[in-house]
Order: C-alpha cells, then sequence, then structure tokens
C-alpha cells in the first residue's frame, strides 16, 4: 500500500541546511492504523507531509498504491491527493463561510463532480458521522468535536485510500478526543488505511501499530494491541 | 468556459466579495469613478462637437470665398494699385479650369434703406443666385427662396430675415405678398428665413435675385466676390490657390501678386475647430482610461490582501485537491467580476450624469452641449478594455496565490 525507502529531506537555514529527515523505511500495508509518535522536531510532520504530497523528498522512493510518486508537478500533486488521500487537521482547517454540507462536498467539487452528485455523496457521508442534521450550520456553529467530524467526512468524500490525520485530537479535550478515535477505529475496522500523527501516548495506543520517530530516524516500530476508544460518560 | 455557468463559481465570487463589504465597495468606486469620468467627459466632448456642428452646419465647410483687391505689383504695362473687380464671365473659367469644384456662386452686395409703410432700416442687401441655398442651408420660415425664374425675369422679389421681418412687419402678420421698398422701388417679399447662429461673411439680412441686382444697381457683369466650394474629397487650400493663379492670370496680374485677391477660406477655419475638438477628444480618453487603470489597480491592490488572507484557506483547498490554476481560475474571475460590476455601474450613473448635462445646457437654440451621449460601440469598447486590465491585474494575485506552497500555507501559526 505505502511504501517508502531511504527518505531523506533536509530544509535550508540561511548558509547551512538543517537534516530532517534521515533515511526513512516505513512499509504500510492496507487496512493498518499507524500512529507515527516523536517529540517535536522528530520530523514525524516532515514525514507526514512528503506523504500528503505536500512537500516532496530529496531522496528516496515513495510508492502509494503501486504508483511512484516523484516529480510531481503542482496540477499532479493536486489530482494525486485529490485521489488517493483525505487529510484530517489538527484545526480542522474548514472553510469557515461554506457550511458543513458545502465543506464536505468540496473536494468532490475539484474531481468535477455535478452539484447534484456531490450532495448526495456529501449527505451519505455526513449522516456517517453522524451530522446530516447540521449539514447547513457553518463551521462557527459547531462544537470542536463537530467540527473534526465534518473534517473526517471532508476526508473521506473522495473515498481516499489513505487517511492523514495530523495531530486530529491535539485541539480537542480527552472525552471528544477518544470520541473521534472510536470514530476513526470504526473506520479502519471497514478497512481505511489510516495514518495518524499524534505525541499523545493514549492516541498512539489506540492505534493497531506505534511508529516512533527521533531526530529523523525510526526508533521503534511495533505492532501493539489496540485500545479499544470508549467514551466514558 | 463551463465553469462561468457553474453556481460555485459565483458563490465563491460572492463570498469573498460579502466577506469584506466596505473595502470591496470601495475598490469599485475606483473603477466606477474611472468609467464614469470616461463616459461624462466623452459625452461632454461629442455633445460639445455637436453643437459646433450645428453652428456650421447650414455652411459647406469646404469653401473658399474670393474677392477683388487691388494689385501691389507692376505687370504688363499697369502700374500696381490698379483696382481689380471679379467678373460673371470668371465663374464658368474656373469652373472649367479648376480641379474639385463643386460650386462657384458669384454674389454682390450693397446696402439699403428698406421702407415699409412707415418703418424703416438699412440692411445689407444680396444679389444671389438659387445655388446658395445650396452652400449656405437656408431655414425658411415662410415662403421660399430665390429660384431660376425670378433670376430669368429680373423679378423684384426679396427674401428677408426673421430680423427684417420683426422690425417691419406686425406680429403674426402675413409679410408673403407684401411690398417692401429699397431703393424707392418696390419688393415683393416672397420667404422668410431664420438667422442662423453664426454668420461667414458679411451678414446676410436680404435676398435678391442676382439679376434684379445687377440691374437696380448697374453692376453690368461686375460681381462683389464668390464662394467656390470644393468636392469633399479635394483640399481647399489648393483649389483657393489654383483659382487666384487662374484669376491673375485673366486680368493680367503679377503671378506673384498675392494681395489683387483677398480669400477667406472656411475649410481651414473649420479645421481648426475640428482639430481643437480632435483634441478635446484625445484628452478625454486619456484622462479617462487613466483613471480606469488606476481603478483597475486597486482592484489588484484589494485581490492581493485579500488573497494575503486566504493564504490557509487556499493551502486547505489545494490539499483536497484544487490544482493551481483552478485556483488562479478563480481570482481572475474574481477581478473581472468586480471590475465589470463596477463598469456598468459606471456606465449607468454616467449615463446619468449626461441626461443631467442635456437637461442643464443641452436645451434650446444656443446650447452649449447639444445631445451629450456616447455610442454603444464605446461603451463596448470600455467594456472590453475593463475585462482584458481586469484579467491582467487578476493575474498579480492570481500567481501570488499560488506560488505559496500549500504546506506553507498549512502551516499552524
Amino acid at each position: 500500500m505505502l511504501k517508502i525507502q531511504k527518505l531523506h529531506k533536509s530544509y535550508p537555514i540561511g548558509d547551512s541546511s538543517l537534516h530532517v529527515l534521515k533515511g526513512i523505511d516505513l512499509f504500510v500495508e492496507k487496512g493498518e492504523m499507524v500512529a507515527i509518535m516523536g517529540s517535536s522536531g522528530s520530523g514525524k510532520s516532515t514525514l507526514l507531509n512528503i506523504i500528503g504530497m505536500l512537500d516532496e523528498a530529496d531522496e528516496g522512493k515513495y510508492i502509494l498504491d503501486e504508483v511512484p510518486i516523484k516529480n510531481l508537478t503542482e496540477k499532479k500533486a493536486a489530482v494525486y491527493r485529490n485521489k488517493f488521500l483525505g487529510f484530517i487537521f489538527q484545526s480542522f482547517n474548514l472553510i469557515n463561510y461554506k457550511n458543513a454540507l458545502e465543506n464536505v462536498a468540496l473536494p468532490l467539487y475539484y474531481q468535477g463532480l455535478k452539484r447534484k452528485k456531490r450532495q448526495e455523496i456529501a449527505k451519505f457521508h455526513l449522516q456517517k458521522v453522524g451530522l446530516l442534521d447540521w449539514a447547513t450550520h457553518l463551521p462557527s456553529e459547531l462544537s470542536g468535536g463537530q467540527k473534526q467530524r465534518v473534517a473526517i467526512a471532508r476526508a473521506l468524500a473522495s473515498n481516499p485510500k489513505l487517511l492523514l490525520a495530523d495531530e486530529p485530537t491535539g485541539a480537542l479535550d480527552t472525552t471528544t478526543s477518544y470520541d473521534i478515535m472510536a470514530f476513526l477505529q470504526q473506520l479502519n475496522n471497514e478497512g481505511k488505511t489510516i495514518l495518524i500523527v499524534t505525541h499523545e501516548k493514549d492516541i498512539a495506543a489506540m492505534c493497531k501499530r506505534i511508529v516512533r520517530l527521533k531526530d529523523g530516524v525510526i526508533m521503534e516500530d511495533n505492532f501493539v494491541k489496540q485500545v479499544k476508544a470508549t467514551v466514558d460518560v | 468556459m463551463k465553469f462561468l455557468f457553474e453556481r460555485d463559481t459565483w458563490q465563491e465570487v460572492y463570498d469573498s466579495m460579502s466577506k469584506n463589504k466596505l473595502r470591496t465597495g470601495i475598490t469599485m468606486v475606483g473603477v466606477w469613478w474611472g468609467i464614469l469620468l470616461l463616459i461624462a467627459l466623452l459625452g461632454a466632448a461629442r455633445g460639445m462637437e455637436n453643437s459646433f456642428n450645428r453652428i456650421f452646419g447650414d455652411f459647406a465647410t469646404n469653401s473658399v470665398f474670393v474677392w477683388g483687391q487691388s494689385t501691389s505689383m507692376p505687370f504688363k504695362g499697369f502700374q500696381e494699385g490698379k483696382r481689380v473687380r471679379l467678373k460673371l464671365s470668371h465663374v464658368d473659367k474656373i469652373k472649367d479650369n479648376i480641379e474639385g469644384i463643386e460650386f462657384v456662386v458669384p454674389r454682390n452686395r450693397n446696402q439699403a434703406l428698406v421702407v415699409r409703410n412707415f418703418l424703416s432700416g438699412t440692411y445689407g442687401v444680396n444679389g444671389d443666385y438659387p445655388l446658395l441655398d445650396k452652400i449656405q442651408k437656408k431655414k425658411m420660415i415662410r415662403g421660399r427662396f430665390i429660384n431660376q425664374n425670378d433670376i430669368n425675369y429680373n423679378k423684384k422679389v426679396a427674401v428677408i430675415s426673421e430680423d427684417i421681418y420683426k422690425q417691419l412687419f406686425e406680429k403674426d402678420e402675413n409679410p408673403i405678398g407684401a411690398y417692401v421698398q429699397m431703393n424707392s422701388i418696390n419688393f415683393t417679399v416672397i420667404g422668410v428665413f431664420q438667422n442662423g447662429n453664426v454668420n461667414m461673411g458679411p451678414t446676410s439680412d436680404i435676398h435678391i435675385p442676382f439679376t434684379t441686382f445687377q440691374q437696380i444697381y448697374n453692376e453690368g457683369d461686375r460681381i462683389g466676390w464668390m464662394v467656390i466650394t470644393g468636392k469633399p474629397e479635394y483640399n481647399i487650400k489648393q483649389i483657393e490657390a489654383d483659382t487666384k493663379l487662374l484669376l491673375r492670370n485673366l486680368n493680367k496680374i503679377h503671378p506673384r501678386d498675392n494681395r489683387a485677391f483677398g480669400s477667406f477660406n472656411l475649410g481651414k477655419e473649420f479645421a481648426k475647430i475640428t482639430g481643437f475638438l480632435t483634441g478635446m477628444q484625445f484628452l478625454t480618453w486619456f484622462v479617462g482610461i487613466a483613471t480606469l487603470i488606476a481603478g483597475v489597480f486597486a482592484i489588484g491592490n484589494i485581490l492581493l490582501i485579500t488573497v494575503k488572507e486566504r493564504t490557509k484557506e487556499i493551502g486547505v483547498r489545494r490539499a483536497l485537491g484544487a490544482t493551481p490554476f483552478e485556483i488562479k481560475r478563480q481570482i481572475v474571475v474574481e477581478a473581472v467580476f468586480l471590475t465589470m460590476i463596477s463598469g456598468v455601474l459606471g456606465i449607468i450613473s454616467g449615463g446619468w450624469i449626461l441626461i443631467i448635462i442635456d437637461k442643464a445646457w443641452g436645451q434650446g437654440d444656443d446650447a452649449t452641449l447639444v445631445n451629450a451621449s456616447v455610442s454603444i460601440s464605446v461603451v463596448f469598447i470600455a467594456l472590453i478594455i475593463l475585462v482584458i486590465l481586469g484579467t491582467l491585474i487578476g493575474l498579480i494575485p492570481a500567481f501570488k496565490a499560488t506560488s505559496v506552497k500549500p504546506i506553507e500555507a498549512l502551516r499552524e501559526e
């Protein structure tokens, strides 16, 4: 599903450069739920950005679903992102003047679907995250947990092969975080491949596999016994 | 072009504009003001041109007046200072020999005391051919102008101006068929014409048949002056020079004697005025378009700021699969839409201004701005310029928007 070999990335800082990723090897199979952990500066966000095609590696191989990802033009990257990937951000990144339904339908717009079709699919996904009743509400009228659910629905809308979540629970309280994680687990059980960047141990423990990064290299890569996320009321 | 008809495209435009109503409004004022100025100025310039045309409209502007003076050089045995008179026989010679002549109209003139009952006045009397009506259109209020029959039979008939009618006749009295006395000879009034706004040459008060004039003033075949009209495609200055040379030749005058014949070139004078009008129009376009460009730049500026504010949003969109082209297209559409809307508003309000101008200065006979208006083609040209400028200026923020990598746009602050 996802193959990464000897990935290197450095950023220029003034005259010198900062070597952020120093040869990462990572293989993820379909249906996995992987937590990428690490302290800040460990390179986990950079890795996620490269996987998300928002950034390009200096060196190494990246193959996503048999498609080698390299030398992307902006246009091609946009098409791949739309087709292969669903993004979930820490700060939700919903477009604040569009209502929930329109936000979810946005990736479908860029796929060139007809308006009717878009609405239909968006409604289906909103229902999946349990927010169909909130379809016409603006993000400012939703709670944090609801916003993240809308964001998840948006990430799912284009039926991507891989869900990328960058600290999806970073801006949420524990109860809501567990709620979101329970939902992501459910999605994973339905067969979605999910990559979660987090620095919270309890969140990582809810995944099936934990990859620990430190100073640009993988320190640990373990399959763990998944903790079921339960919402204790 | 399909995207232009999609609801989402316009939803985007509406959203980004309505988020910043005040700033959008102020920016639109720039373009609105530019096109308003352009329309109002062009309309006013056109009004001025129309009013000039109305004043000169009664005259064949491609014409020259020629009269005899005195020689300033001795030639062929004649001393200088010889009095030069034009003769009727010259008329046909000019017509036959000079290229590009349309009409040659001989005219005579004298002063006469005009009497009717107990009212009298001294006016200029002109001996004229019917042809005069062709080059100086008379606006007849009553009756008719001199015709060939009057010429053939030396009829004692007179065409008088409205001024004379007002002075010699009672209000609403019918002057046609009435008699007026000139040099103790009775003339039947056959027509009354309206005085023009501008008189080229001597004032024209009374017109009588040329042949009648010859008879009562004993002019023989001498004529006072002649009006020569050139065909539109010929240069009147050349005709003037050719005519004078021919006349010198016919009258045994030194070929370089410039004082023997006097002339007034109406075409030349008219060209000065039209040149002035052309200059005005150029100035108008220049000012209008310069203002327009300033306004369009204001739109570019606001879009640039808007784009900066929306960096994150644009980053999100790109993460969701928007290609740079789609982002650029959206911003250019916004720019063009803004310029179009404010441009159309400017055209409408410019039209209102022209209506006001017409109400204030466009009414009546002595209106300074007659029918101040702009043609539809000018409006279309202005709109096309707006669209082009809007597109060009929209490209700046559009490229700015996509020059930021999505990863930088998305970076948490």
